[in-house]
């Protein structure tokens, strides 16, 4: 099966020699949602934005549908859909006018620009909110039109740039299940996010990317068997019982148990059946723990385990859409 | 592809121009409609203005004695409106520094349209609120004792003219609002630019007075000129070149503006 995005040793380097991205490749299967794991200024919205045709990449090539992003970006274009965690939004317009400027941007018909808003609206649950300018709709809000704007011309590929990153459970929630109606009707999704919870839902393939490059690649179920599936953390009155407790619980797992402050943490694959193990060994040792939880691991515990240090931004990053100069230096990745 | 079948909807054919025009149009009416929703930006772009007429009609006017026959606010009226339409190209550098720094312009940039939209949208929003804008300095004029002596025709010719001036140097301000690093800068940009263009011209004061050093800019330099156009037009003077110049500069500066802009525009995408 062909894929709908091939990516090959994509590499930008912005003025100011800030490495976005170092040699990244990757294919996404039509009809699938392709998750872009990574931190801040990973290099995630640099890829989304090379692939959708905004920022021209200094070496490798990429196609979509077929299409060279660079040498055919009408047509790659008119094919794809974006939205992103800026919003992108026209905050001046009301919603109904944002979806159908975007619509006779996409060169549809005026008729079909009318009532694809319509439907996007009801779709969103924005109808009542349609013909109030942006400045008066939430976060949550704004994200969905954003959404409906990406969607306007029906597109066959879909990139979504961190879509729920700021909004709370209850809307991620829905643009999840939005997510999961569109690929269940063959659109395909590459998907950036920093959440592995995330990414876990929606995503039938991962690649996780770090300082521009892919450290790693899989199916979600793959990369948390190899990190471990969960968390155990311990917590103590003082850094001196963990400091105890992590020799004690040294085998436990996968891996060596970490140590933060008053706190012990490991990675295990079967979540309570070592973590009654743990206990027991606590309990024959005589350390009283403060706290005892199992966790989902976060992408923290990913980057530990990949990278054997903490997924921090690096210096490059967060910027806010101000920042987002095309010719700057700042570009946020 | 392979992919199980998005609905999708064809998108209408129509020649590359066709669609340049069709994009630039559903830019225009998206700068339109953000001046309509805040009605406050072109009240203040009209108060502006107002001060300059009743500071200059009733404060320096007394002082300053045109000559000819002519009452000082016979030259200041047309002064204004030169005045106010080229400040008003500012808004085209303000407008689209925002914008650039909007995701809203990676969304732009992400669908099939004309590259030029952007620009032209922006540009040609501003001309057409120029047209408000000229027709409320008018009537200000009339209401502080303005008199035009020249025919409709000519008045109408000198609005025209004006409205086309504004138009080329909007573009120079694009150029501004693609290049400053936020809509602040663009506007603290402007201004160096502006206040020599404007104030060495025979906007607010005749010519005649300034040292012949400056009087040769003052009467030639782009918006100098189009003071003395504007003004011999309304007046019903004779208009001696002064209209071909200004018709020459702003065609030339159309012609540069727009290139370099298009081209700036180009190379941030």
């Amino acid at each position: 099966m062909a894929a709908a995005i091939e990516v090959t040793d994509l590499v930008k380097t912005f003025k100011g020699g800030v490495k976005a991205l170092t040699g990244v490749s990757f294919a996404v299967e039509p009809g699938t949602v392709f998750g872009l794991l990574g931190p801040n200024g990973a290099g995630k919205t640099t890829a989304v934005r090379i692939l959708t045709t905004v920022l021209r990449p200094d070496a490798g090539h990429a196609t979509v549908l077929g299409r060279d992003v660079v040498r055919e970006p009408d047509a790659v274009r008119s094919l794809i859909g974006l939205a992103g965690q800026n919003a992108a939004v026209d905050e001046i317009l009301t919603g109904r006018e944002n979806l159908q400027m975007i619509a006779r941007l996409n060169h549809l018909p005026l008729d079909f620009a009318r009532s694809r808003a319509v439907e996007l609206l009801r779709q969103f649950d924005l109808t009542e909110a349609g013909d109030r300018i942006l400045k008066t709709y939430s976060g949550g809000m704004r994200r969905r039109l954003d959404l409906a704007a990406a969607l306007v011309s029906r597109p066959q590929v879909l990139f979504l740039d961190e879509p729920t990153t700021g909004l709370d459970p209850q809307s991620r929630l829905g643009l999840w299940q939005v997510i999961e109606e569109l690929v269940s009707e063959g659109t395909t999704v590459l998907l950036t996010t920093q959440y592995l919870e995330e990414a876990d839902r929606l995503a039938s393939q991962l690649v996780v990317i770090d300082h521009g490059g892919v450290i790693s690649t899989g199916t979600p179920s793959e990369l948390k068997a190899r990190l471990g599936a969960t968390v155990i953390h311990v917590a103590f009155h003082d850094a001196q019982s963990a400091q105890t407790a992590a020799g004690v619980l040294t085998g436990v797992g996968n891996g060596a148990p970490r140590i933060d402050g008053n706190a012990v943490e490991i990675n295990v694959e079967q979540g309570p059946k070592t973590a009654m193990e743990a206990l027991r060994l606590l309990d024959q040792s005589g350390l009283e723990a403060t706290e005892f939880a199992l966790r989902e691991p976060s992408l923290d515990d990913v980057f530990l385990a990949l990278t054997g240090r903490k997924a921090e931004a690096s210096a490059d990053d967060d910027a806010t859409p101000t920042k987002r100069r095309g010719r700057g230096k700042k570009e946020k990745s | 592809m392979t992919a199980p079948a998005v609905p999708t909807i064809a998108p209408l054919s129509r020649s590359k121009l066709a669609w340049a025009v069709s994009d630039g149009v559903a830019m225009t009416k998206r700068t339109l409609i953000a001046y309509t929703r805040i009605p406050e930006a072109l009240f203040f772009t009209l108060v502006q203005p107002l001060m300059f007429v009743l500071l200059f009609r009733y404060v320096f006017g007394g002082a300053i004695h045109p000559g000819g026959g002519l009452q000082y606010v016979d030259i200041l009226i047309p002064g204004i409106f030169v005045q106010t339409l080229v400040f008003g190209a500012v808004g085209t550098a303000i407008g689209l520094s925002e914008d650039l720094h909007k995701g809203v312009i990676d969304r732009f940039r992400a669908l099939p349209m004309a590259r030029s939209a952007v620009l032209a949208g922006r540009t040609t929003g501003d001309l057409v609120k120029n047209v408000p804008v000229a027709i409320v300095i008018f009537l200000m004029g009339l209401l502080v004792g303005f008199r035009p002596h020249g025919s409709i025709v000519n008045i109408v010719l000198a609005t025209l003219l004006l409205l086309f001036f504004s138009y080329a140097i909007s573009w120079g301000f694009a150029i501004i609002g693609l290049t400053a690093p936020n809509s602040e800068t663009a506007q603290l940009m402007s201004f160096p630019l502006l206040f020599p263009l404007t104030f060495a011209s025979g906007a607010f004061a005749p010519t005649e007075t300034m040292p012949s050093w400056l009087r040769g800019f003052a009467d030639h330099q782009p918006v100098g000129a189009l003071v003395h156009s504007t003004r011999s037009l309304m007046l019903g003077q004779p208009v001696g070149s002064y209209v071909w110049e200004s018709l020459a500069w702003s065609v030339a500066l159309l012609a540069i503006f727009s290139t370099i802009a298009v081209r700036s525009y180009r190379k941030i995408a």
